[in-house]
């Protein structure tokens, strides 16, 4: 497997960060996509073709949520408890709830961003380098494309989606879809 | 000129006839019309009309299509004793087993043309104008093999009735090579036709070696049974000589071609049931039914008893001469052999389909009229063409006969 | 989207599109372009087409546009046919992660929408889900693609979806008698439905049930109508043809994911060059644990079924 992963994974970073603004949608139909910076281009191996720039999706954020040092301002009780406001997030909140609670991800000190496990932040356009970090497996396949979905270009721009874009990161297992209508049976079918 | 004389001839003979004649035109000529209804029915609507759907994509048509070509291949039951064993009670009448051969091709071909989803695009298999997947495609082989077939059976048969009616030797450059080619033209057409099914590792009942023998066999034992009984009708409505020897010879060699049938049926079936694999899972349907859905299983016993009991009449000389236990057994094996090899090869086949759904299929009254329609066509062409050969195999039609003389001759007592 | 060039350059395995040139496509053509100058006043010159592999760049292009114009005023939009040939270096694979599938069947409805097929009677649907056990696993006889629910996954089932597997080594293609069908150099088996005689042979021979039939005229509302088809694709087919999955080659040969790949919200489908080293379909391959469907049958799909976990 690639050894060369945490380089590629600064290219992806200062790819995404050469994006016209953070958080930007998929790009429109016919707009060119933004030049990959020198780094990302070196990076691949053996001369391969860089791969076309990948455009993300936003983090779904709540209407009006973001940024959330609106109300957060500097450090606050880092104490686990129940909360008055986000009370419907921690309700149902069930990502291994019985050893996390909200500041396990997100950054006490500054409440726009989180934190990986060394405390360093990330951005929420990054979310998924938390995820990574329990989720290794999943964040390897979901770099290469292998996990999760992704529109567009097979030989070309892609827009991938943040993990949190499919798995709410607060209950992130997958709910019940209602299935569309089953097939007409063949004796069903008669003119 | 002869010719002429001929073509007027054979019109005269087709339209005059007696009561039992005309009736029997009468009751053709209703077939047809109601195969004619059922496919203007058919073809304005398509084959939805039918039961087929994607599970089960060849039933009735091409089940009833398979049949005829084993009785086209079987008129070739005649021509090995006549030619290869110079057996004259039978060389007599090959020329009617040829006449067979050539209205069954006919009902061959129109099931298929019915059966098409684009019989407006049948040129496209035709070489030259279309494309024909040679080598690789068996059906475009069977197109060949069956249009070759007729041909052959027509040159041969107009060769040998318009020689006849001159009053001369039929040519033997042209017709002994003929003749003996027809034979494995004839095993050709059969096999062929099995190997079409035979080759599809997507139907595990059809994806055995078996197939071809058994197509071969069970054709020899059911098409000579019309011959058999259409002996019978023209020793009595003509003075056409057939002696009880030939017929009964026929009889006899389709005794061992139905024992060999059997025999390879036993065959397939200890290999399903004591392999018992999954592949058990389509004979199982045939003869017991899966589940609820059994609506084969009935046929496929009926089928059973009939050829089991068509063998024994056959095989054991009082029963084979007595004349009623004869006819009793020709009918009974045209009924087994056309459950075994129509709707009982094609349907099993296809039950389960190929993602394990089972679809039960039954022929709607579409497919019926119009299956009616082309037996009435077949029989009609098979009715000509005899209504003109017996006249002249009997000496009574030929060229030089006088008009009132000719035409004193050619009308049956029938 | 027609290439600058305007050549139709499908080819046949080893065929080349110049293989036309020969003394006797020369006087077919020759024969040919006289009968269809005088049948084309009637509107009746497709009786005497020609085999696709045997017109000429400038016969196909009068067919495209013949057919664009019916297809649009029958269902009064601009509706295009292209006839994108298969990009150079491209050999299409698909991978469907068993372990992702949760049997919500929007593939199906998906590929409904892109493709153009008959609504009802026939309703025709070229993805097939199959609901298993997990008690039986991959058994076709306990297979169910009729299920309903109020969710998916139900408890103890697992999905299955089967379409066209594309076979490098196809059954339809060799039993087809009149080379309706073939295998284009990027993978994809394609129909011609102009030239398909409706016979049903590929339909006995495929064994995943991947092809479906126009039992009647298909019924396709003009406004649900996808009116950006291929030739080989997904333009609407005529009655008594045969049709079925081509990974969407109207998308896929401009560069685009299939219908279905872009639609599944659990991310189980997988779709690339598998000549392309960096591509998700090849990952697949190397890393997660692939088998195909009906190995014994040796048809040798470009559609792989894995477990991504």
């Amino acid at each position: 497997m690639r050894s060369r992963a945490p380089t590629s994974l600064l290219a992806l970073v200062a790819a995404l960060l050469a994006a016209p603004a953070s958080g930007a949608g998929p790009v429109a139909k016919g707009e060119p996509a933004p030049a990959a910076p020198a780094s990302a281009r070196a990076e691949k191996a053996g001369g391969a073709p860089a791969e076309e720039l990948v455009q993300a999706e936003k983090p779904p954020f709540t209407e009006g949520i973001f940024p959330c040092t609106q109300c957060h301002q500097g450090p606050g009780d880092a104490k686990r408890r129940e909360l008055a406001f986000h009370d419907d997030v921690q309700s149902a909140f069930d990502h291994d709830s019985e050893h996390r609670w909200c500041l396990d991800c997100h950054m006490n000190a500054n409440r726009d961003v989180l934190h990986l496990a060394n405390g360093d932040a990330v951005p929420f356009t990054e979310s998924y380098r938390l995820c990574g970090q329990c989720h290794g497996d999943k964040y390897r396949d979901w770099r290469v494309g292998v996990h999760g979905k992704r529109v567009g270009m097979w030989n070309g721009q892609k827009t991938y989606y943040l993990c949190v874009n499919c798995h709410n990161p607060h209950s992130p297992r997958f709910k019940p879809l209602k299935p569309e209508p089953r097939p007409m049976r063949p004796e069903e079918m008669k003119r | 000129m002869g010719f002429v004389r001929f073509l007027k001839g054979c019109a005269r003979l087709v339209t005059q006839g007696g009561k039992a004649y005309w009736a029997w035109i009468a009751a053709l000529s209703v077939a047809i019309g109601i195969g004619t209804a059922g496919y203007a029915r058919q073809f304005s609507v398509g084959l939805i009309a039918t039961n087929m759907r994607d599970q089960i994509t060849w039933a009735f048509y091409i089940g009833n299509f398979t049949f005829l070509v084993g009785v086209a291949a079987a008129a070739v039951l005649l021509v090995i004793p006549a030619y290869v064993y110079h057996w004259k009670p039978i060389k007599e009448v090959v020329v009617l087993g040829e006449l067979l051969a050539i209205s069954a091709i006919t009902m061959c071909l129109l099931f298929v043309l019915v059966d098409m989803g684009r019989p407006d695009r049948f040129l496209h298999i035709v070489p030259g104008l279309g494309s024909p997947n040679w080598p690789r495609s068996l059906l475009s082989w069977d197109a060949l093999v069956l249009n070759v077939y007729l041909a052959v059976n027509l040159v041969v048969a107009v060769h040998v009735l318009y020689s006849l009616f001159m009053r001369r030797e039929y040519s033997r450059k042209i017709f002994v090579p003929l003749v003996l080619f027809s034979i494995p033209l004839a095993v050709g057409i059969h096999t062929v036709t099995a190997f079409l099914y035979n080759g599809m590792a997507a139907r595990p009942y059809w994806n055995a070696s078996i197939l071809a023998p058994r197509f071969i066999a069970s054709a020899f034992c059911s098409g000579p049974a019309v011959l058999l009984i259409l002996f019978q009708v023209l020793r009595k409505a003509t003075g056409l000589d057939i002696k009880d020897e030939a017929i009964w010879k026929v009889a006899e060699l389709m005794a061992y071609a139905m024992f060999f049938n059997l025999f390879l049926l036993g065959a397939e079936l200890f290999k399903e049931y004591y392999s018992h694999t999954e592949h058990l899972l389509y004979t199982r349907y045939y003869w017991q039914g899966i589940g609820g859905h059994r609506a084969l299983v009935p046929f496929a016993w009926a089928s059973l008893a009939c050829s089991l009991v068509a063998f024994l009449l056959f095989l054991i000389p009082r029963t084979r001469t007595n004349w009623v236990t004869l006819n009793l057994g020709c009918i009974l094996i045209w009924a087994g052999v056309y459950i075994e090899k129509g709707m009982g090869l094609v349907v099993p086949g296809m039950t389960p389909d190929t993602l394990g759904e089972i679809y039960e299929y039954t022929p709607t009254s579409t497919e019926w009229m119009v299956a009616t329609g082309v037996f009435g066509v077949g029989f009609l062409v098979f009715t000509v063409l005899v209504k003109i050969a017996v006249p002249i195999m009997s000496g009574a039609f030929h060229v030089e006969a006088r008009p009132a003389e000719g035409a004193a001759a050619q009308t049956l007592t029938r | 989207m027609t290439p600058p060039n305007g050549r139709l350059t499908v080819l046949n395995g080893e065929e080349e599109a110049g293989t036309g040139h020969s003394r006797r496509a020369f006087l077919q053509m020759a024969l040919g372009g006289a009968a269809v100058a005088a049948l084309g006043a009637c509107g009746a010159e497709d009786l005497l087409r020609r085999h696709l592999h045997e017109l000429s760049p400038e016969d196909v292009q009068a067919l495209l546009a013949r057919l664009e114009k019916k297809y649009s005023a029958r269902y009064g939009k601009k509706v295009t046919v292209a006839a994108t040939p298969a990009l150079p270096g491209v050999e299409f694979a698909y991978g469907l992660d068993l372990s992702r599938c949760i049997g919500c069947r929007r593939c199906v409805y998906a590929c409904v929408r892109e493709n153009n097929p008959s609504r009802r009677n026939p309703q025709i649907q070229w993805i097939r889900v199959l609901e298993m056990d997990k008690e039986h696993g991959v058994d076709l006889q306990h297979a169910n693609p009729y299920y309903e629910a109020d969710l998916v996954p139900r408890p103890g089932h697992f999905y299955m979806p089967v379409q066209c597997q594309q076979c490098r080594n196809p059954p339809c293609v060799k039993v087809c008698p009149v080379k309706a069908t073939w295998k284009e150099p990027d993978g994809i088996v394609v129909i011609d439905s102009e030239w398909c005689i409706g016979c049903r042979c590929c339909m006995a021979a495929c064994p995943y049930g991947a092809r479906k039939f126009n039992w009647a005229e298909p019924d396709l509302p003009a406004a649900e109508m996808n009116p950006v088809t291929h030739y080989l694709g997904n333009r609407p087919r005529p009655r008594g043809v045969v049709e079925k999955c081509t990974f969407c080659i109207q998308r896929s040969r401009v560069g685009r994911y299939p219908a279905c790949v872009e639609i599944c919200p659990v991310g189980a489908r997988k779709f690339g060059n598998l000549l392309d080293p960096q591509s998700e379909i090849r990952r697949v391959m190397e890393t997660k644990r692939v088998f195909v469907f009906k190995e014994d049958l040796a048809t040798e799909p470009h559609f792989y079924y894995f477990y991504a976990t």
